[in-house]
Order: C-alpha cells, then structure tokens, then sequence
C-alpha cells in the first residue's frame, strides 16, 4: 500500500499527538502503537492533511521543499502502516 | 554545517516533558505474599491516596497528555475504588493495564472488565504448573491465575497478558509458557528478576545463571516479535544482536513510579529514598516532581560509564540496571550483577558489607518462605 | 564543510534519508510493569 502525492489523507480518530521538544509522540489507543515524530514540520504537515485535497497540496502549504518530499511520502507510508494516517474518509 | 542529528535515544535519556508511561501501585495490600514480590507488599498503609486524591492524579495525566499507565500493587483490585478509578481513566483518555494475581477477576467482574474500552489486563504467572509457581507465589496461586484466565476467556474479553519473572526455576518452561499463552490467545512477557522488595532476600538462589541468560537471551532472538519483555532484559545486549526495545533504562526519563502513598520513585524496583524524587501531593504535584525534581535532573544528565568504560559491552548493556546494582550492593557506575562478560561476578565476590535494604516493608507475617533448593528434578 | 555553499552538497542525500518517524513500543520501556 503506497502513499500517493495525490492522495487525500487524515490523522485517524483514535489518534493523540503529544508535542515535544523535537515534534512529537503519536500514540494510537485503539492498537497501541506508539510513533515519534522527529521533526516539527512532519507534526505540521500531519495537522494540515485533513485541510487539504491532496498530501501534495499539504505539504506545499506546510512549506515543506520538494527536495525533501520524498521522505515525507516516506515517512507517511509509515504512518498509513501503523495506521496514525489513513486515506480520508469521504 | 549541522551536527549529526541526535538519535532518538538521546533525545529519551535527557527525560520528556511528561512521562511517556509509568507504572502506579495503587495499594500495598495483597491477599498474596509472593517470595520475591518487589513492593514488600501485603499490608495496606493507613496512608494510601485516597480516592480523591488518586483521581486528582489521573487528572494530571491527563493534563500531561500521558497515554498510558500500568497500575499494580500489592494486589489492585482489593481497593474498593478499582473499578471507579480505572473507569475515571480508561473514560477520559488514559490507556489502563493493570497487573494482577487475578484473585478478584470472576465471572462478573470479567464481564465488567470486558465491557471497558482501551484496558489491557496482565495475570502474573511464574511457573507452568502448580509445583513451579507456587513455590515463589505461594499454594493456590497457580489455580488463581488459571481461573482467572478460563473467566476471561469465557467473558470474550480478548488477548490478555501473562506476565512471568524469570527465574532458575523457569527459565526452561519458556516454551511451555509460550504454548499457555497461545492456548488462551494471549500475549506472553517474560521479565528480568530484580533483587527488589523481598526479591532481594532469595535473589542469589532465584536468579537465573550466566548460562540459563544466555539462554533467556537466544530464546528472546527467536521468539522476539511475539513475546514482550517490558525491555527488561537489556543488560544481555552485550550477548550480540540487540533485543528489541529502547535499550535503556527509562527510570525517571521516560517512566516513573508512582507509590500507593503518591510517593514518586525512579521505577518500581527501586522503592528506596535514594531513589525517590518526590510527592504527588506536594506542591506542585506530580508535575512538578516529574520535570523538576533533583533526583530525575540528574538521572537525565548523561551518564558515565564509570567502571565500565574501557569494556567493549559497555554501549550495548549501558552498564545495566541500576535496581540490581543497588540492592547487591554494587556500585551504581560499575557492571550490573548479571553482566554478560562475568565483571558483575567479579564485582560481587569483592564487597564488604551488606547490601542496602528495601524500605517501608509491607510484608505479612505470612509471606511465602523460600525453601531451600530443592533436588533438580529427573528429566 | 567547505565556506562556499554549493547547491547540490552531500546533504541532499542526507535529507532524502532523512528519518522522520521512529516507532517504539509502549511495551518497550524498561522500568515499568
């Protein structure tokens, strides 16, 4: 399951974020799982997701360069495993 | 040009700003009296929070968004306010596991218990037959714990945990304890003996040898991924590959204790004023004892290696716990009493004096006695 | 690293591998029951 520029994404329900020094904890309650987000602009990006039509849209408003997108997509395709992000519910 | 970035480990030894789990005896009574139990526990003190107060600390945690705290004792569920305070929890954002002799779990209350969102459950178990366990946690117990667990299951609650100390008397009952987790759907966790509460009086016979760790060592590389450890088998790391989990000790940085009297310590096996940062019911609560107490300030500055620091192990181990070099009465900037390479051997055979000895026992008159060694059995 | 600043240096690289999540397990931390 690939995360796809185009994609429209959300932070899923069960899901609490925790800021910290460096970008924060995610910790889903529903299956556990416990994620650090390394970097304020990915913890950024995550709240924007869900006022955006697309992850390519939220991450140019989150002012993040191109030149690190892949990473980001990256980074999300993690997120969509541990389940923190899922595609967005219509 | 930038530093090398920090790893994630790093970032965790300087402490967060909030616990990311900790653990919370809720009372020091149990109808039990384990040989080794690591709080002294059976009698309750006549200053344990009450219900108010112990409410008033959920409502911290929550304030400090932390996601998850494992609540034990003595025995939980004897507090007449178990239901309501795990209730007030699990209703307002805080996960719950709650560690058990399973006594109190029957019929009803594993409904009860079924029927609440985002709790996990942990029977503790040291033995896969009466004979083993009981010996450590007294006559019955085994039959508890399995009743306990035929009343969960038959509620549909769902995988629950088995929690086994490891011991010389188990540590070839891994498999068998694997298979009894299995049959229930439940998830095993095997963890470390520490020399904690009344632990420490039969540490040197229960421990589990240099070769019986090596064997709890490859046992976990192969069984990793579906057995837990509460990551306390970390000072094996220097064995090789190491187990997974953080790999440190995450006493007063990432978890706490907080005791039945809203006592603050670095982590429940060092239930000792020299590891005590503070009081819940201080003035500026647990809080305030979580970021600024002296004791967590200093256990978030990075540590020396001490004595270790010409040993090769000494990044993977860390040097060890800090609960089993201190109830040994090692030093705490030397190797831990089980170090893989035998320096913690080496070490123990040269002390003088006693070791320290755990506080504010609660023990019974009745504990369980620790018999002597018995023959090892034909096999 | 050099004084002159190049557009295309070795941190480009760095960035692409840049790690941005890091799971633990909240069964993972010792010091807890």
């Amino acid at each position: 399951m690939t995360v796809a520029l185009a994609g429209a994404y959300e932070i899923a329900g069960q899901v609490a974020i925790r800021p910290e020094p460096f970008g924060a904890l995610a910790y889903h309650y529903g299956n556990r799982r416990l994620v650090f987000l390394r970097r304020p602009e990915l913890v950024a990006l995550l709240r924007n997701l869900g006022a955006h039509d697309s992850l390519a849209g939220a991450l140019e408003a989150t002012g993040i360069d191109p030149s690190r997108w892949p990473s980001f997509v990256k980074a999300l395709a993690s997120l969509e495993e541990s389940e923190i992000v899922r595609v967005r519910q219509a | 040009m930038s530093a090398k970035p920090e790893t994630l480990i790093d970032e965790l030894k300087r402490g967060l700003d909030a616990p990311i789990c900790l653990t919370w005896e809720l009372t020091y009574a149990c109808n039990l009296a384990c040989v080794h139990c690591l709080s002294s526990s059976g009698r309750r003190d006549p200053h344990e929070l009450s219900t108010d107060q112990a409410k008033a600390v959920i409502d911290e945690l929550l304030a400090l968004q932390v996601f998850y705290v494992n609540i034990g004792g003595g025995e939980p569920m004897i507090r007449r306010d178990f239901f309501e305070l795990v209730e007030y929890a699990t209703t307002n954002g805080i996960g719950v596991k709650f560690s058990t002799n399973g006594t109190y779990i029957g019929p009803e209350e594993a409904a009860r218990l079924t029927a609440l969102d985002y709790l996990d459950i942990q029977i503790s178990l040291d033995g896969v037959d009466a004979a083993t366990n009981d010996r450590v946690r007294g006559e019955g117990s085994y039959l508890i714990a399995i009743r306990a667990m035929d009343n969960l299951r038959a509620a549909g609650f769902g995988p629950f945990k088995i929690s086994v100390v490891v011991t010389r008397d188990n540590v070839d009952q891994l498999d068998a304890f694997k298979a009894l987790a299995d049959s229930y759907g439940a998830q095993l966790r095997i963890t470390r003996l520490r020399p904690s509460g009344r632990g420490a009086d039969s540490w040197h016979e229960l421990h589990p040898t240099a070769e019986q760790q090596r064997q709890i060592y490859r046992w976990l590389l192969a069984h990793g991924e579906d057995v837990l450890t509460g990551d306390s088998f970390f000072h094996l790391n220097g064995l090789g590959e190491p187990l997974p989990g953080l790999g440190m000790c995450g006493a007063g940085r990432v978890v706490c204790l907080i005791d039945p009297l809203g006592d603050v310590y670095a982590c429940p096996f060092v239930i000792h004023d020299e590891f005590k940062a503070g009081s819940v019911l201080d003035g500026g609560g647990f809080t305030e004892v979580w970021r600024e107490s002296a004791l967590f300030r200093s256990l978030r500055e990075p540590g020396s290696a001490g004595a270790c620091v010409s040993c090769g192990s000494y990044d993977a181990c860390q040097g060890g716990c800090m609960a089993a070099k201190f109830f040994t009465g090692l030093p705490l900037d030397g190797p831990d009493p089980e170090c893989v390479t035998g320096h913690g051997d080496a070490a123990l055979s040269g002390l003088v004096g006693a070791a320290p000895r755990p506080m504010a026992d609660h023990s019974k008159p009745s504990t369980v006695v620790f018999l002597a060694r018995k023959p090892a059995p034909a096999r | 690293m050099d004084a002159i600043k190049v557009e295309e240096t070795p941190e480009v690289a760095e960035i692409e591998d840049e790690l941005l999540v890091e799971e633990i397990s909240i069964d993972g931390m010792c010091g807890v029951y």
